[in-house]
């Protein structure tokens, strides 16, 4: 392996103008008939032992975005750069041991393990993939370690899959993860399938693995509230664009994007009786395929104006470290409904 | 005379390798214009018990047993007949998969009328007429033609309103609303617990919300209903059971949920965790049902099932541990 | 959050007097679990009725010589025609053989034709539908082909190819194995398609393990059970497929006895003589029957979908 010397300044993952364009194919020839716009020009980074959220609602190209670092497949335009070293143009040998470093937990427990392997084999595999035991007893070693590290006992690498609950089935999951021994693992939607009390076992169990190995986490997830509990910074997507990224604290404390404000104000919070001041967006989420002009939610955003409507809004930063885009920033503060810090009236604390 | 009165409701399935207890002995009351939420993890049984206030679990290879009165009339005793009489006409149903509840080959206002005509005896062109009112009613714009729309055509928010407008379409003095939510995305959520709200106001229907979701139980409920492995556990008042939640199972799961605005309290704590498993209910559960999984439980939770005791007005919690606000209001209440 | 950690008093005695909830009755007989083979077959009939019958078809295929038959081909023109009796079981046909002989020889013919097309259609099949689901640029050019021979029915298929040659249980076998390609690649292309947009593939991929690899440990495996039970649908049809052959003289040559050939020799003397075509009949309806209920039961029991659920 000749990755070029780890640059502890350097952020772990960058991905810049990252764009993917899934064809739509249909007529009697199967021809292209359009383009579906998963991700359309997204950038954000990751530094080591961080974890970056990505959320959004279903369709606007998150997971995608987990799956185009995984290299899944090809992407249409942008670069993917990990630990200086560029990873979305290398061929498949090349990309390999890079492989290593970036691994993945998938959101639903029953179709993330092979039904026909035994936990020992699914853990197995990447070990013996990235040569990282040079015996058989080492191999039974590093097996036995990853099922303690996920809190499962040992003697269960015996059983399949099937044998285990929703919540242990992630544990395994998390173990293969491991088993790579990743800088960065993406979790896409990791905890969203699982019910509440076995939820707070594996948000707990991924916080105590990133304290104890240093890992980066890229916590793809439409739930915020365990976004906020989970993450350092947050980046908010709509229809395959990132609307604005920020420190958690900024963003939930004062979220400068109209998107963002209503999406924190939508969550309900187990709190009966809370005022809260509410945004109730009208209409649904546009399709992907034809994307609105401008800025993309001035469909449904309670603000909008002229502008929005023609002319799309940059990323660009509105504090340190806190970036949004929305022509709002543009007026006057006074004008401004986002000027103030609006997340404690809107999330009733 | 509350509007649904559930006694002792035992739902059980036959399968291969045992019984399934499904629902094993609940009881609660739904009033007349009340939201009853009923919250607990995924084979609580709390589908179930909704399934089986309409009598739509199939027998063999379920079996219902108990008692379920709705308006005073005992619903496990009628024929197929009068039960269909009763579904989707005064006690209505919506589910959490607005696709497959709608039928693809028909449009959105037959299906809508289909309800009016076969309860209602209204014509097509009336049965028509009331789909656009109840479209309408629902939020949805330019009603007229969505009438004549599939549900291909509508969004996954748009066929959760249908879905309503036709629970609500023969004013039913009950809707069960099974997780109607969980499917959706958190802003077309909040339009739908929005029109949940607006339209209760409007409509008066009792609601009965089977949910896992305690956010949205906090923003609709007025009454709880706590279920874990086929039992209630608890019962109160939305507030009394956030505030000062009684039973140990009910405590693991509002502290086990991460609170929106943690970070900018700083109450962003560690989640406690409720260890260990849901236990299978193929067996016959000895003592309290949750005694596997409580930090408290001694041999006695082990031994004897504790029964449900009212420990505040109102409030109803099935542990021996949790302490009677004051002795002499606490009455027996048999489960 | 505060209010939520709020613990009951730890420890006994409880702060009051113990109240005990009443004990639930039961509402339905205990069930007896039966676990095992016996369990299993219990559990899917089909498969235990299915399994059954065709166990004991190959079992009269197999030892033909002893279960009291003649010479199948023995002509004995004094006794043509004979109605069933003590002596012939099914009577004797137009050339005086004993047509139960004949039967019970020809459930060789049909079940080994069904079986080494299942066997030889689903090894074919397997390899061009992963091919295809795999290679993206033969995937166009292998299911153009498929979708022209699946537009010529099965049947039609199998009589051009014996068109071409002679006819001999080999040929047959071919001929039908070629009809019958197409449905199992297209089944194993759709299986292997939607397999590797699962994500324990996909974390696979993540792991950096080879293609090859893959194709080998998380598909392959994961491809059996529905090929297993098209395989069965694919013997029964194969069976009928060339007792049409045989039927119609294009398929099995009529010195080895065949149901379709038999029948074939019978149909002159339908009206007369019903039983020379009846019990080939007979024998083929229940074989074929047999197989199918096997690939029901099959179906049910390994649809991974309703396992391990209520």
């Amino acid at each position: 392996m000749n990755a070029p010397v780890s640059d502890a300044n350097r952020p772990l993952l960058e991905v810049s103008g990252l764009k993917k364009h899934f064809p739509l194919r249909g007529g009697f020839l199967g021809g292209v008939t359009g383009y579906v716009y998963a991700v359309d020009g997204v950038s954000f980074h990751i530094n080591r032992g961080e974890t970056l959220s990505l959320v959004g609602e279903s369709g606007c190209g998150k997971s995608t975005v987990g799956k185009a670092i995984l290299k899944l497949f090809d992407i249409t335009d942008g670069q993917v750069v990990l630990d200086g070293r560029r990873i979305d143009n290398l061929p498949a040998g090349a990309l390999r041991p890079m492989r290593r470093r970036v691994q993945v937990v998938f959101q639903d427990p029953f179709s993330s393990l092979n039904p026909r392997m035994r936990v020992r084999d699914i853990l197995a595999e990447p070990i013996r993939n990235f040569g990282l035991a040079r015996s058989r007893a080492e191999l039974e070693e590093r097996i036995a370690a990853l099922m303690d590290k996920v809190r499962l006992p040992r003697d269960a690498v015996n059983r399949w899959p099937h044998e285990f609950s929703g919540g242990q089935r992630q544990r395994i999951g998390i173990a293969r993860a491991l088993a790579a021994e990743p800088e960065l693992i993406i979790c896409d939607e990791a905890v969203s399938a699982l019910d509440v009390s076995v939820k707070a076992q594996i948000i707990n169990l991924l916080q105590d693995l990133q304290q104890e190995l240093g890992l980066a986490l890229l916590f793809i997830s439409h739930d915020l509230a365990i976004v906020e509990h989970m993450t350092h910074r947050v980046a908010v997507m709509y229809l395959g664009k990132i609307v604005e990224v920020a420190p958690k604290r900024q963003l939930f404390a004062a979220p400068r994007h109209p998107y963002t404000e209503a999406l924190l104000s939508a969550v309900p919070v187990p709190m009966p009786g809370a005022q809260r001041e509410r945004i109730i967006l009208k209409g649904d989420v546009p399709s992907p395929i034809n994307p609105p002009k401008g800025c993309r939610f001035h469909t449904r955003c309670p603000y909008a104006f002229d502008r929005c409507r023609a002319e799309e809004p940059p990323l660009r930063q509105t504090e340190a470290g806190h970036w949004a885009a929305c022509h709002l920033h543009d007026l006057p503060a006074e004008q401004n409904p986002l000027a103030g810090a609006k997340g404690a009236a809107v999330l009733a604390v | 005379m509350a509007l649904l009165e559930i006694e002792n409701l035992q739902t059980h399935f036959r399968t291969p390798d045992g019984i399934v207890r499904a629902v094993d002995g609940v009881s609660f009351q739904v009033e007349a214009g009340e939201t009853l939420a009923v919250v607990g993890e995924s084979g609580c049984g709390k589908s179930v018990t909704a399934m089986s206030v309409l009598r739509l679990i199939p027998e063999p290879p379920g079996k219902i047993a108990g008692s379920i009165r709705f308006n005073g009339r005992e619903l496990l005793g009628l024929s197929e007949r009068e039960m269909r009489d009763i579904r989707g006409n005064e006690i209505s149903m919506i589910f959490q998969e607005p696709m497959t509840s709608l039928n693809p080959v028909l449009t959105v206002g037959w299906q809508i009328g289909e309800t009016l005509r076969l309860h209602q005896g209204l014509d097509k062109r009336a049965a028509e007429a009331r789909a656009i009112e109840m479209l309408q009613l629902v939020g949805i714009p330019e009603p007229a033609r969505r009438v004549r729309e599939y549900p291909h055509q509508l969004s996954g928010g748009m066929r959760q309103r249908v879905m309503i407008a036709i629970a609500l379409a023969c004013n039913p003095k009950l809707l069960i609303a099974d997780e109607p939510t969980t499917a959706l995305d958190v802003t077309i959520q909040a339009q739908i617990l929005d029109l949940m709200r607006d339209l209760k106001r409007r409509v008066g229907a009792a609601i009965v919300l089977i949910t896992h979701d305690l956010g949205v139980v906090a923003e609709v409920a007025e009454r709880v209903v706590v279920m874990y492995a086929g039992r209630k556990v608890e019962e109160a008042p939305v507030g009394p059971l956030f505030r000062n939640p009684r039973h140990p199972y009910t405590q693991g799961l509002l502290g086990s949920v991460p609170k929106l605005g943690s970070s900018l309290t700083g109450t962003a704590t560690r989640l406690s965790e409720i260890p260990g498993l849901v236990p299978s209910l193929k067996q016959r559960i000895e003592g309290c049902v949750f005694a596997s999984r409580c930090a408290h439980a001694t041999d006695l939770c082990r031994k004897v099932a504790p029964a449900l005791e009212a420990k505040a007005p109102g409030h109803l919690a099935a542990c021996h541990y949790a302490p009677r606000e004051s002795r002499g209001a606490a009455a027996m209440v048999a489960a | 959050m505060a209010s939520a950690t709020v613990a009951s008093p730890a420890a006994p005695p409880p702060p009051h007097e113990v109240a005990a909830a009443p004990p639930m009755p039961d509402i339905m007989p205990p069930v007896k679990a039966r676990r095992g083979v016996l369990g299993f077959l219990w559990r899917y009939p089909t498969i235990a009725i299915g399994g059954a019958l065709l166990l004991l078809m190959v079992f009269v295929a197999v030892f033909a010589d002893f279960l009291w038959t003649v010479d199948p081909t023995a002509l004995a023109p004094a006794r043509r025609t004979r109605e069933p009796s003590a002596q012939y079981w099914f009577g004797t046909d137009m050339l005086g053989r004993d047509v139960y002989s004949r039967v019970i020889y020809g459930a060789r013919v049909s079940l080994i034709v069904g079986f080494a097309v299942a066997l030889l259609s689903s090894a074919v099949g397997l390899l061009i539908g992963l091919v295809s689901g795999f290679v993206r640029w033969a995937d166009g050019i292998i299911m153009r082909v498929m979708d022209g021979m699946m537009s010529i029915p099965p049947i039609l298929l199998a009589i051009a190819l014996m068109a071409l040659t002679r006819g001999s249980v080999r040929n047959v076998i071919i001929s039908i194995t070629i009809a019958e390609i197409p449905r199992v690649s297209r089944l194993v292309r759709g299986v292997v398609l939607s397999l590797r947009e699962q994500p324990y593939v996909e974390a696979a991929i993540a792991a950096g393990t080879r293609t090859p690899v893959i194709i080998w440990r998380h598909i392959l495996p994961n491809t059996i059970a529905p090929i297993t039970v098209q395989a069965t649908y694919i013997c029964a049809s194969a069976m009928i497929i060339e007792a049409i052959l045989s039927f119609i003289g294009a398929g099995t040559p009529p010195i080895i006895p065949s149901w379709g050939n038999i029948m074939a020799e019978g149909r002159a003397l339908w009206q007369v003589k019903p039983y020379i075509v009846f019990f080939p009949a007979v024998f083929l309806s229940v074989t074929v029957l047999a197989v199918n209920l096997l690939g029901d039961g099959l179906r049910d029991a390994l649809d991974p979908r309703m396992a391990k659920r209520i």
